[in-house]
């Protein structure tokens, strides 16, 4: 037996990308859950704009995975309607920008259909997005809806950072009862890591954040593509002596307030980085529980490097948007510099 | 107002024999009754907002025959009604408990407190066309369920002339057509959606006219009159269950009463062309029918309308006593898992509350 166990773990990490694990997940999720469905834009005969949902719809029948009209609102209001039905509807939004037109079902109906029932027509409801920037695409396929998804009662929201993570989520996410926003971060889709498929089955490893690298002079708190980016930076820090935490956040909603305040309370400092707007972001959230739960050990104000107050730019010119190595690590000097006046 | 039969495709449809039988004795007095019990309630519930008793209710004064009508033709076993926030008549009809629809009007619970799974009937709703999809989606479900030998469940989307407004009903209506889903698209056409007349609503002065583009059957009929109503509404119920599709039934009334106790249609209507407009009392109508076809009399019609009011009693001395919901339930059912952060907002109204 123990041999056995032995040699699991000496068993090589598959590499494969998140649109694999997502796609492997997805197919898991059909075949144990047989109320399960998968519906949207282009993700039955074609297998989704970025093959997501590929070979499914061969798989499980065109009553399991179909394509819809071009229509985000129906797609969510017939999920909501399906899921009063019984079933667990597995909806794509094609593009994190689109999903504005369903915004209305999303917050009017969605979150609330299970608080306006008194929990008698709960909305098992996983609503998959692809989101945030860096793929050089035309207006609106490069949102960060976080924020606004956050703010609303009923709705949980997660976000991955890489492949494990994706494939581990989703499921999760897949079996909770209540609507979940499951942001794919459309930029880490193709890059492979290892993957242990058997890891972080238990459900309490899939709850809250995660540190994505150990630190102890500040924390860089992250979520979706911009976990990856702070671990560059905390790869070329760490040349120079500094030793940065990664904190990636990964559910955005609930917030993992104890995690969160276990990393800055011992690293002192903190750095929240997110590609979606400054203003209101989530970063001002994190920033105030950080304040509330590490006002005493807090060596420094918690630093936001985030995007700009300004429609997500073209694609030549996201890369001075979204939070790039320099301006984190500007970020990182500034809480390392302070100096209480 | 309210013409007859514009637009019928649905007469080429085979309608099933047992839901297209003639109504008999018993089953006109029974929509008498309830006509009068929904008449009666709707009557009671202004006159407890004036007295203070709920703080505001949306009248279906004039919309009676549309609503029992239609409500008659729902099988409860295994269709689903999903209404409007001005659909009394018919959840009255589908035998909801009245306190509990009530319970909404006296602000108690956003979506009342009775049980929309037992009751076929979903959550009262203020978001216009909101519910319509859902229908949709839920008719869908019903086909993937795959169908009994008796056909299928039918999701009944009620909406009216301002919702048909709403690119969600476009959206619905579409996706039923391509879905081929079992939904019946009941639209009250009430002639106002709040002070807007349906000619400033409707383009092309139809909604029934546009099923035709999504290659749907449309009946639009006489709302007024609660036979022509079942009716139709049985013939497109029927044509959904047998998988055939969705059907739209405009039926052509008028909202008599104000669009909420809150509203002034003395703003935007005069005495007189409610008058006009309105045309005959749906009641007084179906009242005359009956004493035509004497199947009714002075004493069945006295009788009723006593009866009527002491259920409109009784369900006053229950809106009287609902108390309000624990503050609790605030926190309690907004997801069906709390979370850690919801939890920690609900300690801290506790303790904050208790101490006051």
């Amino acid at each position: 037996m123990s041999d056995t166990l032995e040699l699991v773990r000496e068993t090589p990490l598959l590499q494969l990308s998140m649109q694999q694990t997502i796609n492997r997940a997805l197919g898991e999720i059909l075949d144990t859950d047989d109320r399960a469905l998968i519906f949207g834009e282009d993700v039955g005969v074609l297998g989704g704009v970025f093959r997501v949902t590929d070979g499914l719809r061969q798989r499980f029948g065109a009553n399991r995975v179909f394509d819809t009209p071009l229509a985000e609102s129906g797609i969510l209001g017939t999920a909501i309607g399906l899921a009063m039905a019984g079933f667990h509807p597995i909806p794509e939004v094609q593009f994190d920008g689109f999903a504005y037109p369903a915004v209305n079902q999303i917050i009017t109906q969605l979150a609330r259909m299970n608080y306006r029932s008194r929990g008698t027509l709960p909305m098992q409801v996983t609503l998959r997005v692809p989101s945030f920037g860096g793929i050089r695409a035309p207006e609106h396929h490069g949102e960060s809806l976080e924020s606004l998804f956050a703010h609303v009662p009923g709705l949980k929201v997660v976000s991955p950072a890489n492949p494990q993570q994706a494939y581990h989520l989703l499921k999760h996410a897949a079996s909770m009862p209540d609507p979940v926003i499951f942001m794919e971060p459309k930029a880490r889709y193709w890059n492979k890591a290892g993957v242990d498929l058997a890891a972080d089955e238990e459900t309490s490893a899939l709850e809250g954040s995660v540190i994505a690298r150990p630190g102890k002079h500040a924390t860089l708190i992250a979520w979706g593509a911009m976990v990856s980016r702070c671990l560059q930076v905390a790869e070329l820090a760490a040349e120079d002596g500094i030793e940065l935490e990664v904190l990636d956040l990964r559910w955005l909603k609930p917030i993992d307030e104890a995690g969160l305040a276990a990393s800055v309370s011992r690293t002192r400092r903190a750095i929240v980085v997110h590609e979606g707007p400054h203003t209101a972001g989530l970063g001002a959230e994190v920033a105030a529980l950080v304040s509330q739960s590490c006002f005493d050990t807090l060596r420094a104000p918690v630093e936001r490097v985030t995007g700009f107050d300004v429609p997500y730019p073209s694609g030549d010119l996201e890369d001075e948007y979204i939070p790039n190595i320099d301006r984190i690590l500007f970020g990182v000097q500034r809480v390392l510099e302070y100096r209480r006046g | 107002m309210a013409p007859r039969a514009l637009a019928a495709t649905l007469d080429t449809l085979p309608p099933s024999q047992a839901d297209a039988a003639a109504p008999g004795p018993a089953r006109l007095r029974d929509l008498y009754r309830m006509l009068a019990n929904v008449r009666q309630l709707d009557t009671s519930a202004v006159a407890w907002q004036r007295q203070g008793l709920i703080p505001g209710y949306a009248p279906m004064l004039g919309q009676e025959a549309a609503q029992v009508g239609a409500g008659f033709a729902v099988d409860t076993t295994r269709d689903f009604v999903f209404p409007t926030y001005r659909e009394m008549g018919v959840a009255y009809t589908l035998g909801l408990n009245m306190v509990e629809y009530m319970s909404t009007h006296k602000a108690i619970w956003h979506g009342g407190l009775y049980d929309p799974v037992a009751s076929h009937f979903a959550p009262f709703q203020a978001v216009v066309g909101g519910s319509v999809l859902h229908a949709v989606g839920w008719a869908h479900g019903q086909t993937l369920n795959g169908a009994s030998p008796d056909g299928l469940g039918v999701g009944l989307a009620f909406l009216g002339d301002g919702a048909s407004s709403q690119g969600d009903v476009h959206e619905a209506m579409n996706f039923a057509a391509i879905l081929k889903a079992p939904v019946v698209f009941f639209v009250q056409n009430n002639g106002w959606a709040i002070s807007v007349p349906t000619e400033q609503q409707v383009a092309g002065g139809s909604v029934a006219a546009r099923a035709a583009g999504y290659g749907m059957p449309a009946l639009r009929i006489d709302g007024n009159d609660v036979l022509a109503v079942l009716d139709a509404t049985q013939r497109a119920v029927a044509h959904a269950r047998a998988g055939l599709g969705p059907v739209v039934v405009e039926a052509m009334t008028y909202r008599r009463g104000p669009h909420s106790t809150s509203d002034d249609p003395g703003r935007y209507r005069t005495l007189d062309d409610e008058k006009i407009d309105g045309g005959e009392d749906p009641l007084r109508r179906f009242r005359s029918v009956l004493v035509e076809q004497g199947v009714a009399d002075a004493a069945f019609f006295d009788k009723t309308d006593a009866d009527a009011q002491t259920r409109a009693d009784e369900i006053r001395d229950g809106v009287v006593a609902l108390e309000s919901r624990p503050g609790s339930e605030m926190f309690n059912f907004v997801f069906q898992e709390s979370t850690p952060t919801l939890g920690a907002q609900e300690r801290q109204w506790r303790e904050e509350s208790e101490h006051v």
